[in-house]
């Protein structure tokens, strides 16, 4: 810092003379150096984070509705008081978050170590079978909902004919009122896999060899080398593995959107919260109620957060 | 080494994903406010495709630049929901959906008052535009848009499927069910009728069907009547030809482009539908029964055939739009009589009487779908959805006994609990 600390003389060099105005700021640029170097962070949080997040608290507390521009009256928190007390579509909605998140992770993170392990070693061909794997990575959401939703049309779709090669009935897939959320993870686990495997690869690959092998020495068996050496060894790797693919589960909009549409399908089968808050504002110009069923969207994913991150810090101890 | 890799596919693998999303950021140019310029935002549309055609010649003819920006039917709603809501004067023109929207955009003060405007020019002829069309783009008496396009339901039939079990083309509901009956039983493969599906949009093409048994959504003073005896009977019935009838497995999300291409794939022998999709059923490129579709006026129920005749879409000068003169320049060439004219034999039915009377306009049609339109025409019924401000959750209470017939629930219970919430909706709209 003290190598920093020259312009200090300034002041006093300028005493004798009426202070220059290039000489002001870098005045007081010194003296302000550490909010001048973070003002451009911070002005980017607060316009696109702070902003948009005080602004849909302030929605929440009004009637807005049919224009944002349109008078609105201050009307406390009834927005929540009906939010919270509707059981026809924001509870189930809240279920179906939950479970498909729940479902979706559990199976990426399980397949996810699955794949990791095996591309853990050495062996020909592993490029190929690396980039072959994190294709459906790249690929846009909405295109992997399309192609996945003429795959399982329940007329002329591929996925029927394939069952039906093999003597297996017609499934309604998408269609069907209690498979549609099922098919839907499905389509997750398919696409987001990859980037499990991607992050738990590159902590397989930062462990060291010497636990493993003193285990081998003592002749444990690859269960026990991976359930008593490896797993342990890697929980905080997978604990931000799920963290990450959490909290993007959790705002699943896209491939949701693109499968079943508005409302998430006619039965709201496969409705989450992010498709609720959509309808509301999108279809039916309801701003205040759509905003406080975002706040509380947030609050579900902040205590989320909150809880795999206490978790998280208990398993590096 | 191997570490360094695997960061490397990390890296690449996020700069992909950042990528892809900037990518979907959308540009708008500011400065193009110059008052030579006319931005116009327009559907996914077979008009549209039309206009785009010509617009070099409007431009050639105005001295005006038009920038165009086409979007599908869902993304045009939004596009609108964020643009107009926002007071953005990015737009000039503006095609919308008036039965869908118009209500909504107007009390809203979205679109400009066309009034005036619409008077100004005689030759360009207001007069001329039928009379539905012009009521549905009217709101408290003033002009809010100009119909571009109208729609009315007529039956697509397999004339080859008909004459191989020896039926005759259904004039009445009870001859239709019959007829939709012997196919699926001669043939098990084939649907004997498909139509859309999905609880929102079934809503216009089930609104037919409600008019021909002698229901509607709500009553003159406003009420709710989807619990009507009448209502009741057309729920079941059309629930019913679908479920009974209907494709196995039938999804109950089906749109137009669903049900239309169970159609076209051959795999039904009767489907209701708008008729200003015609071309998707008679294009050999798009349909495998191209030369063997026919078309006919909807079959009559107990209270006729009364199919909906509206216009599905028009055009509107944004409110806040700097630039509204130009706007209607641009209006005005769209919509004049050579270019309805020419939509028209598109493939396009256009809004002007003009067109309709004159042999031309009706030359590129097949004969057996001049005929219905003009029988539809005459008997329609203006509205084909329930006409009020927050129509997206309209649809959806009125289109919930639909999906409980098609899948074999309780449809008079259905409508029962649809009448109580779409008039807790009614009495909510009047506040």
């Amino acid at each position: 810092m003290s190598v920093m600390n020259a312009p200090r003389s300034a002041p006093a060099r300028s005493a004798g003379r009426p202070p220059s105005m290039r000489g002001n700021f870098s005045a007081w640029s010194n003296r302000h150096r550490k909010w001048l170097f973070a003002a451009p962070a911070m002005i980017f949080v607060g316009v696109l984070i702070v902003f948009p997040l005080a602004w849909t608290l302030y929605l929440s507390l009004t009637d807005s509705q049919g224009s944002v521009r349109a008078a609105t009256e201050f009307i406390g928190l009834q927005n929540y008081l009906t939010v919270l007390s509707d059981t026809e579509r924001f509870w189930p909605a809240v279920g179906r978050t939950l479970s498909f998140t729940g479902v979706a992770l559990a199976c990426e993170v399980v397949l996810g170590m699955g794949i990791a392990l095996l591309l853990w070693r050495p062996f020909r061909g592993e490029k190929w079978v690396r980039v072959a794997i994190l294709l459906p990575l790249v690929a846009t959401p909405v295109a992997v909902g399309m192609m996945w939703r003429l795959i399982f049309d329940p007329n002329i779709g591929f996925a029927n004919q394939l069952l039906g090669m093999i003597g297996i009935p017609a499934q309604p897939w998408l269609s069907g009122q209690d498979t549609a959320l099922g098919t839907t993870i499905f389509m997750d686990v398919w696409q987001w896999t990859p980037m499990v495997v991607l992050i738990l690869l590159a902590g397989l690959t930062s462990l060291s060899e010497e636990p493993d092998e003193a285990a081998r020495v003592d002749g444990a068996n690859a269960f026990q080398r991976f359930f008593y050496i490896t797993l342990p060894l890697m929980m905080p790797t997978v604990i931000v593995a799920i963290l990450l693919r959490g909290i993007d589960a959790l705002k699943t909009f896209d491939i949701l959107y693109a499968t079943k549409g508005k409302g998430g399908g006619s039965f709201h089968e496969v409705e989450t919260l992010n498709v609720y808050a959509y309808g509301l504002s999108f279809d039916y110009n309801q701003y205040g109620l759509s905003s406080a069923v975002l706040i509380l969207f947030f609050m579900i994913i902040i205590g989320s957060m909150w809880l795999l991150t206490m978790r998280k810090k208990a398993v590096s101890k | 080494m191997k570490r360094r890799s695997i960061v490397k596919y990390a890296a690449v693998a996020a700069a992909l994903s950042l990528g892809l999303t900037a990518c979907s950021g959308g540009s708008g140019s500011d400065d193009a406010k110059a008052a030579g310029t006319v931005r116009v935002t327009l559907a996914n549309h077979v008009w549209t495709e039309g206009i785009k055609a010509a617009i070099p010649e409007f431009e050639k003819s105005s001295g005006l630049k038009v920038e165009l920006t086409q979007l599908g039917e869902d993304q045009l709603s939004d596009q609108y929901n964020v643009k107009l809501n926002a007071g953005s004067d990015e737009i000039d023109v503006m095609m919308y959906r008036p039965l869908q929207e118009g209500k909504a955009f107007a009390k809203n003060g979205y679109l400009a008052d066309l009034t005036s405007k619409v008077s100004s020019d005689a030759n360009w002829d207001w007069k001329d535009y039928q009379e539905g069309p012009v009521k549905a783009t009217t709101t408290d008496g003033k002009v809010m848009g100009v119909p571009i396009i109208t729609e009315r339901e007529v039956l697509y039939y397999r004339k080859d499927l008909l004459q191989a079990a020896g039926l005759e083309v259904p004039k009445t509901m009870e001859e239709l069910e019959a007829a939709a009956k012997a196919i699926k039983a001669s043939s098990p493969d084939t649907a004997g009728f498909v139509a859309r599906t999905g609880k929102s949009a079934a809503v216009t093409q089930f609104s037919s069907f409600l008019y021909s048994f002698g229901g509607d959504f709500t009553d003159s003073s406003g009420k709710s009547t989807v619990n009507s005896d009448a209502a009741k009977k057309a729920y079941a019935y059309y629930g019913g030809l679908i479920r009974n009838y209907g494709p196995a497995n039938v999804s109950t999300d089906m749109s137009w482009p669903e049900a239309m291409a169970i159609f076209t794939q051959g795999k039904a022998a009767f489907y209701t539908e708008a008729d200003s999709l015609y071309k998707n059923a008679t294009d050999p490129a798009k349909s495998k029964v191209a030369d063997t579709v026919g078309f006919a006026a909807l079959p009559a129920g107990p209270a006729g055939s009364k199919p909906y005749n509206i216009p599905s879409w028009g055009l509107a000068v944004n409110q806040a739009s700097g630039n509204q003169d130009n706007a209607w320049k641009f209006i005005q060439w769209a919509t004049s009589k050579e270019r309805t004219l020419a939509a028209q034999k598109a493939g396009v039915p256009g809004p002007r009487s003009s067109v309709w009377s004159d042999a031309e306009g009706t030359s590129t049609y097949p004969k057996d779908l001049a005929e219905a339109i003009a029988v539809s025409a005459k008997n329609g019924v203006g509205h084909d959805r329930p006409e009020v401000v927050t129509v997206g959750k309209a649809r959806e209470i009125v289109g919930e006994p639909i999906v409980a017939s098609i899948t074999g629930a309780d449809a008079s219970a259905a409508a029962d609990s649809a009448h109580e919430a779409f008039q807790k909706f009614l009495d909510s709209e009047k506040k």
